[in-house]
């Protein structure tokens, strides 16, 4: 190897690494703490956490084609006027750089697959909805999402026990459902701090999405389906909760604001509001997990015998009621 | 390699066309004119057979709508408009039993290009015009776009006008990025690329560019209609429950599609099949793998959005229930059928991007291409591995959670032969000889884009991350910076190289330069802030968002004006070098050895006076005394034939 060639790579390399490791510092110190979601919840600060592993990587990367360009685009500029450029086989191919490329780009890109999947798993599914029947659970999950369906579930204070909350989306708006308190219905969510929330998202019509930004849940709402995705919330906070799926001319309206409030708090709030809305809640169907009207429900006539149901029949109240 | 001695023969064959008959193209011929008033008179039957047959249902009461007119509107519009261009011209023939062997002489003159030409010359220029009109018009609504979000509480449109403006903004430049290389340059330059006097079957051709524009016409209809409210991607049961300009959408992307079939199976054939002798596999210039490789895809994925679209208009015309799970359907049908085909499709934007600019580097480094071999199997597994992808679209949809660990790692995979392309860019530029001409600056911009978005692809495919930025505009920059920044580009890229060899006509640098740079800064400007935007939470396909993103917001749509009068500047260029002060392109203004250059310019009726015999690979730059490319004196003189 001659030794120009030798300096060049070197002459790119040596800047590459200066301002890569600055950068990456300069991000993790200064950048990475502010990234959103923020640390409202568990799922929100491991995804902070993910993506600014990710910008740890990707930064170096983009800095290295980017000192590569430069570099490249000055030194060996035409205008310059440099010695011709050598052709034949080296110059079209060499063995080494290739498998050299191929090799760094396949173990950084199995890396972040494995990093993405072992981050997924512990942190029962980041956030993201994980459809009707979830494999990745918090402790107690399971137990309380029956409890709720048999009208059995409860809720206190200091117990540590998983908070059920259905999410039911609308062309256009969110309605929240506490089967622990009752199933009363509200148009607000409040959440207590430090407790792992289950969230059952389904839709009444068309595909929308619940976006609880900064609790860093995402769950897709389909009619019909029950679409669950855990966290578990940490101190007290406000966070917004926008649509993120096109569902119609008010999509961008599709917005509300939550709070993450002190569980004696929450108490007192869902106790209050069940007590308040015991006349309407009676007139609602019996909880379950998909919320859609049969013959005797409120809009009626969609499942004339019950039986009709895309997922689970055990789990759509259509299936118990009574016939009118 | 040398010339096999059986091949030659059949590859001369007789010349497509029979110069002698050139037929003189009059106003009652066929032409742009008969299709338009043959396309309104099959709407109006079409429309009035539908109110005949359907007329007593409407889904809505006393709405007045019946889908099953509009549908059959567009339809016999469709047939007539290929009627009336002629396209059913040679079936229909050889269905009456007449012989329809003879070839249709195709007309001489400026007339040619508003007429169903089997000259892949003259159906690259048309579609030239085509893919810039179908560009123009979705950039217009994408000024529209961010002129709503300029103020998150004044409004310039009605809701439900922003949704239709932010959809056919959508589904325009979607269908548009299919064919905006394929079509104009894939045409063009393939058979000359492969030493071909013509493309494998030149009907198909010209009918995969007068569906396009068809197809053009289907998806404007939906604006009359009311317009359709669910973006590009159009999710059932919204899609079940919109106003009839769904229709125009669901069988838009129909027609489209079929265009995109017949494109791809056509410059398939062509290119297994038509190659010159001599020309290998290894010689196949990097631009044709890309094109080979974006045509299985063409061919391969667009079926499965056809028969989708199909099911969408069999729920909506004949009340089936495919996507709606109220009567025993399924929203998720829809979704995994569209991206079946939606992933391929993003990399069918995304070869050929690859292909002009690897195709481009090595003239302008004076350098062979680095790692060709590399390059073309990256291509390759790009396209294998997009088939393999798709549910990363709708990992937080509720879909089985098992699959999202190998969706993630299917995506993450394809970045390594993603990454092939850098490394043939890269590679070509160590120890080059630039020169900064405006295809290679066009070229070097693919690769800065590209690298954001590319690096911005593995946060999405991350799950974790994915929670955060899926449905935002973080996504939304994300593909802008692939489609726009990358596709887009080389495409410009492209055109500059090459539209000196397909007019004759140099393009003016000075305006190309202020094009260039007020592109790329302005590009980047609009586009970076959304990543922001999104990380912040705004969400897509909305008209208004939180207070604190106004500033973001503003910055990027006023950037976004500037990108938009780039635009006019290449228009403008268009004009000026081809109309006001055209300037003769020399016949190889970049120096450069490849074949489609070694042709006279204007490229003579025929391609090449005897079928070329290719001896190597097109990037031999740097080695003086190199064999030439090709022999073009030809197989003829070779083996004592005349052709």
């Amino acid at each position: 190897m001659k030794n120009g060639e030798v300096n060049h790579l070197r002459r790119m390399g040596s800047a590459w690494a200066v301002i890569a490791v600055v950068a990456d510092l300069v991000y993790w110190f200064a950048v990475g703490p502010h990234v959103p979601p923020g640390r409202l919840t568990e799922a929100a600060k491991n995804n902070q956490m993910d993506f600014n592993i990710l910008m740890l990587v990707a930064l170096p990367v983009l800095l290295g084609v980017w000192v590569y360009l430069a570099y490249s685009l000055r030194v060996w500029s035409a205008k310059r006027g440099g010695p011709e450029p050598v052709g034949g086989p080296a110059a079209a191919s060499n063995r080494r750089t290739q498998v050299l490329w191929i090799s760094i780009t396949s173990v950084a890109v199995l890396a972040a697959a494995a990093f993405g999947t072992v981050a997924l798993i512990v942190d029962h599914g980041s956030g993201g909805g994980e459809g009707p029947n979830p494999v990745w659970m918090p402790t107690g999950a399971a137990k309380a999402e029956t409890a709720a369906l048999a009208g059995k579930a409860t809720w206190a204070p200091g117990t540590n026990a998983v908070l059920p909350v259905q999410v039911i989306a609308q062309q256009w708006k969110f309605t929240y459902r506490y089967p622990t308190f009752g199933g009363f219905e509200s148009p607000d969510l409040i959440l207590p701090a430090n407790t792992s929330v289950a969230f059952n998202v389904t839709s009444l019509d068309v595909i929308h999405s619940f976006w609880a930004y900064q609790l860093s849940i995402k769950a897709d709402a389909n009619q019909g389906v029950n679409n669950v995705a855990f966290t578990e919330t940490k101190g007290p906070g406000q966070f917004v909760v926008r649509c993120s799926e096109l569902c119609g001319i008010w999509h961008g309206s599709m917005y509300n604001y939550g709070k993450v409030v002190s569980q004696g708090a929450f108490m007192q709030w869902a106790q209050q509001t069940e007590m308040a809305n015991a006349a309407n809640t009676k007139l609602l169907p019996p909880f379950a997990y998909t919320y859609a009207p049969d013959a005797n429900g409120a809009a009626g006539g969609l499942y004339p015998d019950g039986t009709v149901t895309p997922y689970n029949s055990s789990l759509t109240y259509g299936a118990k009621q009574p016939a009118s | 390699m040398t010339i096999s001695a059986e091949r030659p023969t059949d590859v001369v064959a007789t010349p497509p066309s029979t110069s002698g008959a050139v037929r003189r193209g009059g106003w009652f011929s066929q032409h742009l004119g008969t299709a338009l008033i043959a396309a309104i008179l099959g709407y109006l039957f079409g429309h009035w057979l539908g109110n005949h047959i359907a007329g007593n249902y409407t889904p809505v009461v006393n709405s007045g709508v019946n889908d099953l007119a509009n549908f059959f509107g567009l339809l016999f519009g469709v047939v007539g408009w290929l009627l009336g261009i002629g396209a059913l011209n040679y079936p229909l023939a050889k269905i009456a039993g007449r012989s329809g062997t003879e070839k249709t002489p195709d007309v001489e003159g400026f007339s040619k290009y508003f007429r169903y030409s089997t000259d892949h010359k003259t159906v690259g220029l048309q579609y030239v015009i085509g893919v810039c009109l179908f560009l123009f018009t979705g950039g217009l609504l994408a000024m529209a776009i961010r002129t709503e979000l300029l103020n998150p509480t004044t409004h310039i449109f009605a809701p439900s006008t922003y949704i239709e403006i932010v959809s056919e903004h959508g589904t325009i430049m979607m269908m548009m990025a299919t064919s905006i290389v394929v079509g104009p340059l894939g045409n063009y330059l393939i058979p000359l690329m492969i030493g071909s006097r013509r493309m494998a079957f030149p009907r198909i051709e010209a009918f995969s560019f007068w569906i396009f524009t068809a197809g053009y016409m289907v998806i404007f209809s939906a604006l009359p209609y009311g317009g359709f409210p669910t973006g590009w991607t159009g999710y059932a049961p919204l899609q079940n429950q919109a106003g009839p300009g769904m229709i125009s959408y669901l069988f838009g992307f129909a027609v489209i599609g079929l265009g995109m079939m017949a494109a791809g199976f056509n410059i398939a054939v062509t290119i297994i099949n038509y190659r010159a002798p001599g020309m290998t596999w290894g010689r196949v210039p990097i631009f044709v793998w890309s094109i080979l490789a974006t045509a299985a895809l063409l061919t391969l994925a667009t079926p499965v959005l056809f028969s989708a679209g199909l099911f969408g208009i069999l729920d909506r015309v004949d009340q089936t229930a495919f996507y709606v799970a109220e009567h025993g359907g399924s929203s998720y049908l829809w979704e995994n059928l569209f991206w079946f085909f939606g992933h391929p499709e993003v990399y069918i934007m995304a070869l050929p991007a690859f292909g002009i600019v690897a195709e481009i580097l090595p003239v302008f480094c004076r350098k062979p291409l680095f790692a060709q071999k590399v390059g073309a199997a990256g291509m390759i597994g790009v396209a294998l591995l997009s088939f393999f992808v798709w549910q990363h679209h709708i990992f937080q949809s509720g879909i089985n959670p098992d699959m999202r660990p190998l969706f993630m790692l299917t995506t993450e995979l394809i970045s390594i032969p993603t990454g092939f392309i850098f490394l043939v860019g890269m590679g070509t530029l160590y120890k080059a000889k630039i020169r900064y001409e405006l295809p290679m600056l066009f070229s070097l911009a693919l690769f800065f884009n590209f690298l954001i978005g590319g690096l911005t692809g593995v946060f999405l495919s991350d799950v974790p991350v994915n929670v955060t930025v899926h449905g935002g505009f973080f996504v939304l920059s994300h593909f802008h910076y692939t489609i726009m920044g990358g596709l887009l580009f080389a495409f410009m890229a492209g055109l500059y190289y090459w539209l000196p060899k397909m007019t004759g006509l140099m393009l003016n640098k000075k305006i190309g330069l202020w094009q260039f740079w007020l592109m790329f800064v302005f590009f980047n400007l609009t586009f970076f802030p959304m990543f922001i935007i999104g990380l912040l939470g705004q969400p897509r396909r909305v008209y208004t968002y939180a207070k604190n993103l106004q500033g973001l917001n503003d910055f990027s749509s006023i950037s976004a004006f500037i990108l938009g009068i780039s635009f006019l500047i290449f228009a403008w260029n268009l004009a000026y070098s081809w109309f006001i002060k055209p300037e003769k392109a020399p016949a190889n203004p970049w120096d450069s050895l490849g074949l489609e250059w070694q042709t006279a310019t204007p490229v003579p009726v025929h391609n090449f006076d005897r079928i070329p015999v290719i001896m190597t690979d097109p990037y031999h730059y740097g080695e003086p005394g190199a064999t030439a490319l090709a022999d073009l004196s030809g197989v003829s003189s070779s083996t004592g034939n005349p052709a």
